[in-house]
C-alpha cells in the first residue's frame, strides 16, 4: 500500500536577512543586482534530511523542541512551502489546523466567514452548505453566527476555525498544536473528532509538545531534534529518548521541571504514566537495549508469568474471568527506592488501565534480594482482542531499572461482540412494552 | 505556468467569494452601506462642479460641463490606482492565509483589482444618466465598446497588480514609490484635460505610450466627445500588449511564489 505521506530526505533552508535587506531597492536596480540581493545573506537548516513516510490511517506524531523543524515539515506535507531539496509527496486531499480561523475576516458575520473559509479550504458552496449545521453546532455558536467574528472571544474564534477545517473532510489531516483551542468540554471534543477519523481510516499528522496527546493518540511517532530525525517508531519509545535528550541536554534541574510539566499536563490520564520511565537517567546503550526492554537492571525482572483464577499460567482469559500478573525480580543491591508497575494496552497500542505501587501510594522502603510481586485483577473487564501487557520497576522519579515494552501478550474472548476498550460491569433493564425473544436475549 | 493559471480558473468560487467579502466588509458598520459606493462619485462631481465652474473656470468649447469630462477619466483612474495600492498590499495584508493556509497567493491581488471594478462599474449606469440629462446622449456604437475597453483595463491592471504584489513582498519600499508615483502618471495622463488640446499636442508621443492615456481617451470618447469611437485601434493594440503584461506578471509572479511564505 502507498504511503499517505512520504517525506524523502527532505532539506529545508531558512533565509536569514539582515535588515540592510530591506534598503536594497535603489542598489538593487543601480547595480542591477535584484536576483543576487534575493539571495541570502546567511542560511538556517530547518530541515536537515529528514524521511519518513506515514501509511494510510496512521496517527503519526511529531516531538521536538521549539524550533527543531516540526512546523517546517508540516508545512512542507501541507504544500505551504516547498523542501529546498527531496520530495514530499501526501495521497488525498490534506487540511492542516496550523493556525485556526487563519483567513477570518473580522467585519464579516461568522456565517458568511465559514462559507469562504469553507471554499478557501477546498469546498464549493454546496458542500459547505449541506455541512453548515454541523459545523455551527461543533462550534457551539449557533447564537453569534450573525454576528461580525470580531466580537466573538478567542475560544469561538478558535472553535469555529476549528469546526471549519475538520469538516473539509480530508483523507490527510496536518495538526499543529491546536489542541488547546478550548475548554476541557472542547478539546474532548476535538479528541473524538480526530479518533472517529481514525476510525475511518483517515491518516493524521500532528505536532505537538503535548507527549500526553502523543502518547494517547499515535500509532508512531518521529523526535525531530535540531532538524535532524532523532528516534522514531513507538511513541514511547520516541518520548522516552526525547525526554533523555531534553534532560541531557539541559541537566538535572530543568529536567526534573520538564518532568513535572509532563505528568501535570492536563487531560493525561494517570494511566498513561503510571510504570513510566520519563527519565533520563536511562543508560547510554538504551537505543542498543533489546527491542522493548530497557533500564540499568540494578533490580532486574527475571520472570513474567500470566496466571489464571487457578494460579496455572495461561494466556486466553474470558472476559470476567480473574487474571493475575506475577513478576520476580532480582535486586543486586538493597534499595529504598523502588515502583513496581504494570500497564495493559490493546491491539491498537491503547492503554487501557495502567497503575503502579508507587501511584496507588505504597511508599517505597526496603527491596532485597529475591523477591515476587503479584497483581491481581479479580475480574477482566475487557472486550474480546489481544492485549499486551508493560512490566516495570524503577525509582520514583522514573529512572528505569527494567523496563518491559509489551512483550507479554494474552488474548480475552467474549460471547459478546461489544466494541470499546473497557466493559463496565452492566445491565438492561425494561419497562413493560419492550420484549425480546428470549433465546436471543440470553446470548446478549 | 499554464497549468497554474488553469488552476486560477478553478479558483473562481474562492475569487468571487472574496470579492463579495471585501464589498461587504468595505461598509460594514456605515450607515449608508452600498449607498456610498454612488454618493461618493456624486459628491466628487459636486466638488469639481463648483472648482471648475467657479474657482478655476473651464470654458473649452466641446467639453462642457467639464467636471462631468473629468469624471469620465477619473473614475477608470479611480479603479486603475486603487486596484494597484491595495494589490501591492495584498500579499502582506494576507500574510496569515499564505504562510498558514495552502492558498493560491495571486487570488489576492486578483480579489484587490475585482474589488475595485464593482466598485467602478456600479456608478457607471447613474453617470451614463447624468451625461444623457445633461450633455448628450452616448452613441450606442461606442457604449458596445464599453465592456472592451473594461476588459483591457482588467487585464493589463491585472498583469502590473501581479507584478507589484509579488515584488512589494521583497521590497515594501515599492508601498511608498508606488504613492508618488500614481501622482505623477495621473497628472501625466490626459484625465484633468483634453489630450487634442493644442497646448499639448507636443506631448503626442508621450501620451502615445501611455497605456492608460489609451483607456482613458477610449473612456472620454465613448462616454462625453462628440464623433464616435475613432481610437479602438490604439485599443486594440493596448489590449494585446496587456495580454503580454499580463502573461508577464503571473510569469514573474509563478516564480517568486515559493518565497511569500517564507518572507511575508
Amino acid at each position: 500500500m502507498t504511503p499517505a505521506i512520504e517525506l524523502v530526505n527532505v532539506s529545508k533552508v531558512y533565509r536569514r536577512y539582515t535588515g540592510q535587506h530591506f534598503a536594497t531597492l535603489k542598489s538593487a536596480l543601480l547595480q542591477r543586482s535584484v536576483l543576487r540581493d534575493l539571495q541570502p545573506d546567511q542560511t538556517f537548516l530547518a530541515l536537515n534530511d529528514v524521511s519518513f513516510s506515514v501509511p494510510k490511517g496512521c496517527t503519526y506524531g511529531v516531538i521536538g523542541r521549539n524550533g527543531s523543524g516540526k512546523s517546517t515539515a508540516l508545512k512542507i506535507v501541507a504544500g505551504i512551502t516547498k523542501p529546498t531539496s527531496g520530495t514530499a509527496r501526501v495521497e488525498g486531499r490534506v487540511s492542516a489546523l496550523i493556525e485556526l480561523g487563519a483567513g477570518f475576516h473580522p467585519e464579516i458575520s461568522g456565517r458568511e466567514n465559514v462559507f469562504i473559509n469553507g471554499i478557501m479550504l477546498g469546498l464549493s458552496r454546496r458542500e459547505v452548505q449541506r455541512r453548515f449545521d454541523e459545523i455551527v453546532d461543533f462550534a457551539e455558536v449557533r447564537d453569534f453566527i450573525d454576528a461580525p467574528v470580531k466580537t466573538y472571544s478567542s475560544g469561538m474564534y478558535m472553535r469555529l476555525g476549528f469546526a471549519v477545517a475538520i469538516h473539509v473532510d480530508p483523507d490527510v489531516l496536518l495538526v499543529d498544536e491546536v489542541l488547546a483551542v478550548g475548554d476541557e468540554g472542547f478539546t474532548h471534543k476535538c479528541l473524538d473528532k480526530f479518533a472517529e477519523f481514525r476510525r475511518r481510516g483517515k491518516t493524521i499528522l500532528i505536532v505537538t509538545h503535548s507527549l500526553a496527546i502523543v502518547e494517547r493518540l499515535c500509532d508512531q511517532a518521529l523526535w525531530l531534534e535540531h532538524g535532524h530525525p532523532g528516534a522514531s517508531g513507538d511513541p514511547r519509545r520516541v518520548i522516552d529518548a526525547y525526554l533523555t535528550a531534553v534532560e541531557v541536554g539541559e541537566g538535572e534541574f530543568l529536567a526534573s521541571a520538564a518532568r513535572k510539566a509532563v505528568v501535570a499536563k492536563p487531560g493525561r490520564a494517570d494511566a498513561t504514566d503510571a510504570p513510566a520511565s520519563r527519565d533520563a537517567g536511562s543508560p547510554p546503550d538504551m537505543f542498543q537495549a533489546v527491542e522493548g526492554r530497557w533500564g540499568s537492571r540494578a533490580v532486574e525482572i527475571t520472570d513474567v508469568s500470566l496466571l489464571d483464577g487457578r494460579g496455572e499460567p495461561c494466556f486466553v482469559f474470558h472476559s470476567g474471568d480473574p487474571l493475575s500478573v506475577r513478576l520476580k525480580a532480582r535486586a543486586t543491591q538493597p534499595t529504598d527506592d523502588f515502583v513496581f508497575g504494570v500497564s495493559l494496552f490493546n491491539a491498537d497500542g491503547v492503554c487501557c488501565y495502567g497503575t503502579n505501587t508507587y501511584l496507588e501510594e505504597m511508599e517505597p522502603e526496603q527491596l532485597t534480594g529475591d523477591v515476587e510481586v503479584a497483581f491481581h485483577i479479580r475480574s477482566l473487564e475487557l472486550v474480546e482482542g489481544t492485549y499486551k501487557l508493560d512490566v516495570a520497576v524503577h525509582k520514583k522519579d522514573g529512572y528505569p531499572f527494567d523496563y518491559h515494552r509489551l512483550l507479554y501478550t494474552f488474548r480475552v474472548t467474549s460471547r459478546t461482540h461489544d466494541l470499546g476498550i473497557y466493559r463496565p460491569e452492566h445491565r438492561w433493564t425494561f419497562s413493560a412494552g419492550v420484549q425480546f425473544k428470549a433465546t436471543e436475549h440470553e446470548d446478549q | 505556468m499554464f497549468s497554474n493559471l488553469a488552476r486560477l480558473f478553478r479558483y473562481r468560487g474562492l475569487i468571487l467569494s472574496l470579492v463579495a467579502r471585501e464589498l461587504k466588509a468595505r461598509y460594514r458598520g456605515s450607515v449608508l452601506g452600498f449607498l456610498w459606493s454612488f454618493i461618493n462619485p456624486l459628491l466628487l462631481l459636486g466638488v469639481y462642479w463648483f472648482i471648475f465652474t467657479t474657482i478655476l473656470p473651464n470654458r473649452t468649447e466641446g467639453l462642457q460641463p467639464y467636471a462631468l469630462f473629468m469624471l469620465c477619466g477619473i473614475l477608470p483612474w479611480t479603479w486603475f490606482s486603487a486596484s494597484l495600492t491595495e494589490a501591492s498590499n495584498s500579499l502582506i495584508a494576507g500574510g496569515n492565509l499564505i504562510k498558514k493556509v495552502l492558498f493560491p497567493a495571486e487570488v489576492l491581488p486578483l480579489v484587490s483589482v475585482l474589488a475595485n471594478l464593482v466598485h467602478f462599474l456600479l456608478p457607471l449606469p447613474l453617470v451614463i444618466a447624468l451625461l444623457v440629462f445633461v450633455h448628450r446622449r452616448p452613441e450606442l456604437a461606442g457604449l458596445l465598446w464599453l465592456p472592451i475597453v473594461v476588459v483591457v483595463q482588467f487585464v493589463f491592471t491585472a498583469g502590473l497588480a501581479l507584478i507589484l504584489a509579488a515584488l512589494t513582498v521583497h521590497f515594501r519600499d515599492i508601498r511608498d514609490i508606488l504613492t508618488n508615483v500614481l501622482m505623477l502618471w495621473f497628472f501625466t495622463t490626459p484625465i484633468i484635460y483634453f489630450y487634442l488640446q493644442p497646448e499639448f499636442r507636443k506631448y503626442k508621443l508621450f501620451f502615445d505610450v501611455n497605456p492608460v492615456a489609451h483607456l482613458v481617451i477610449s473612456y472620454q470618447e465613448i462616454l462625453f466627445l462628440e464623433g464616435g469611437f475613432g481610437h479602438w485601434k490604439w485599443l486594440l493594440a493596448l489590449g494585446v500588449a496587456s495580454s503580454g503584461v499580463f502573461l508577464a506578471g503571473y510569469w514573474l509572479f509563478d516564480r517568486l511564489r515559493d518565497s511569500f511564505a517564507e518572507i511575508v
